[in-house]
């Protein structure tokens, strides 16, 4: 049973309350974040407020479902009203946004409690959460390294059991990234498939809202709680959504996974691939194999070339999506005698330096004489990747890669070398430009300790599929059982 | 490779007010990033057409109907300088 549902049936029995996790899941906090550093605000008031009053309607006869009464984190640029929403920038230092986004309406119908939001590298620009500008977050597996990024804060406190599940957001890799780095499960829905409203932009035609969880089962159940036509945001797919906690329950005791093929993309197996990350994901696919799949070796050639078109294609919408941040209508303001001039200082000290440098990465690569070769040539081999996947589609019904080419990797090695950095999302970035489902699932542990993650991409809304798989996968073996160092003190 | 001088002429355009140390960085990082970059330009792509969005887009409309609109107050209460039911801004244009 997972930790969703265990705790539920607890709230149902009676045996606990919402205000008793609450107050359980606060007290973790105190104790953990002085190491961990991954929330940027707690709304513990609030908090115990929501958990009163689901108590108080659980009382009265009411079920809302799963999520009734669940303690959960938000990564901060999803928009929550009367509470800061920093995206770890400065420039939105005392924002809070006057209304929720969709995600959050819809977790909190479902009895959801927000316990805070979580840390990230500003407007979500990273792979380690070390660009944010309040606090670097620790890996709870290993507090002198990354946790990964962006969404670092929201994996380390699920790894640190410092809340249930968790939302993030994944541009390039951002959910699947930490979730392989804390040892936890993340899932990138299908563009489209959750709504974007009030996420607030990086990327448009790249970013995704989607879940972590300790387990596979407790993002199948937030994720149903998240998905859906939304007609706030244009680009949401209007397509029912399955019950995704019920595909795991239909899965056979024994060869669970018989009939399926599954293919390995090449392409991520070469050369910058960890030793100790080859070995566990070769374990992984054998462990596949036992379990029903066959595995056949897939050839995606135009993946490698992925990273390239994303840091052009990326920047670009970057550098057009905050221009919003101009000290006129919210956020920092720095005063100056002309509009320009305001405009200029309140972005110079209001972003930090990748924001800059991607903005201005951006700036050039849309500029006049330069859009051909770049922005144009990126957006062809964006059509390239998904003839690619397109065609290992027909062939198989999911791919497998390592979710990254190391593991988590020490606070401030990467300082100085951002294309080093961006070399972390080698094999996560081709998903998000084909708009396709994906999730990561801890496959084992390096020899000093530190998780690795096991990435399965499904072909446009197989969602229900990639998590039947990675379900199948977790159930047989034991990387979920593991805790981290700071929770077994 | 990116000049100093264009890096400036970049920050102007992005509205970015940097210092000299910070120009001076970004200069060489951009030319590095760019240098890597440089790889898709070796593709022969000519007869490739662009993808702008993963998922095939097509224009939404909705109904036509009025809804009252409620965040104006809201609205004005975070911003850095309201007056009324605008926003103030310095000076646009100088005395020629």
């Amino acid at each position: 049973m997972s930790l969703i549902q265990h705790l539920q049936q607890q709230l149902r029995r009676g045996e606990t309350t919402s205000v008793a996790l609450v107050e359980q899941y606060l007290e973790r906090i105190r104790q953990r974040e002085p190491q961990v550093r991954g929330y940027l605000t707690v709304t513990a008031e609030q908090a115990l407020a929501q958990a009163q009053a689901m108590d108080a309607r659980r009382a009265q006869g009411e079920d809302l479902g799963w999520l009734m009464g669940i303690p959960i984190a938000l990564k901060d640029n999803l928009c929550t009203q009367g509470i800061p929403t920093t995206c770890a920038s400065r420039i939105l230092e005392n924002y809070q946004p006057p209304y929720n986004a969709t995600v959050v309406e819809r977790l909190t119908q479902a009895g959801a409690v927000v316990l805070g939001k979580t840390n990230l590298d500003e407007f979500a620009m990273g792979s380690s959460t070390e660009h944010s500008a309040y606090q670097i977050t620790t890996n709870p597996w290993d507090t002198s390294r990354v946790p990964g990024g962006s969404s670092g804060g929201s994996g380390a406190v699920v790894a640190a059991q410092e809340c249930v599940a968790a939302l993030g957001s994944d541009t390039g890799g951002s959910i699947r990234l930490p979730a392989s780095f804390c040892g936890v499960v993340g899932l990138k829905p299908t563009y489209g498939r959750v709504s974007r409203y009030g996420l607030v932009a990086y990327a448009s035609s790249l970013d995704q809202i989607g879940p972590l969880g300790t387990t596979v089962a407790d993002v199948a159940i937030m994720l149903g709680r998240i998905a859906g036509h939304d007609p706030k945001d244009s680009t949401s797919i209007d397509t029912p959504v399955p019950d995704y906690l019920e595909a795991l329950r239909h899965l056979p005791a024994t060869q669970p996974l018989a009939g399926l093929n599954l293919g390995v993309i090449q392409e991520t197996l070469g050369e910058g691939l960890d030793p100790e990350v080859a070995q566990a994901f070769d374990q992984a696919v054998k462990q596949l194999e036992q379990l029903g799949a066959k595995v056949i070796p897939i050839s995606c050639p135009t993946f490698a070339t992925g990273l390239a078109a994303y840091y052009i294609l990326a920047p670009a919408e970057a550098s057009a999506n905050l221009a919003r941040y101009d000290g006129v209508r919210y956020g920092l303001r720095v005063a100056a005698e002309d509009l320009v001039t305001m405009y200029g200082r309140t972005r110079g000290q209001g972003f930090g330096r990748e924001v800059k440098r991607r903005i201005m990465l951006g700036t050039y690569t849309l500029s006049q004489g330069y859009y051909d070769a770049y922005y144009l040539q990126a957006q062809k081999v964006r059509t390239l990747i998904r003839r690619d996947f397109d065609q290992a589609f027909t062939q198989v019904q999911a791919l497998l890669s390592p979710t990254a080419p190391v593991p988590a990797f020490p606070i401030g090695s990467k300082d100085n070398d951002p294309l080093s950095m961006y070399l972390t999302d080698l094999m996560t970035i081709p998903v998000n430009l084909a708009g396709l489902p994906a999730l990561s699932v801890p496959c084992g542990f390096t020899s000093t300790g530190l998780p690795i993650g096991l990435q399965v991409i499904g072909s446009v809304l197989q969602e229900s599929l990639i998590l039947q798989i990675a379900h199948a996968y977790e159930q047989s073996t034991p990387w979920h059982e593991q805790v981290p160092p700071l929770v077994r003190d | 490779m990116i000049t100093l001088e264009q890096t400036a002429h970049l920050a102007h355009l992005a509205r970015l007010e940097l210092t000299p140390a910070e120009i001076a960085e970004l200069s060489g990082q951009l030319g590095a990033i760019l240098d890597y970059m440089a790889q898709l330009q070796n593709l022969d792509l000519a007869d490739v057409p662009p993808t702008a969005h993963a998922v095939n887009t097509a224009n939404v409309l909705r109904p036509d109907q009025p809804v009252p609109s409620t965040l104006t107050e809201k609205l004005l209460e975070i911003a850095p300088a309201p007056e009324d039911h605008f926003f103030q801004v310095p000076q646009i244009l100088r005395e020629g």
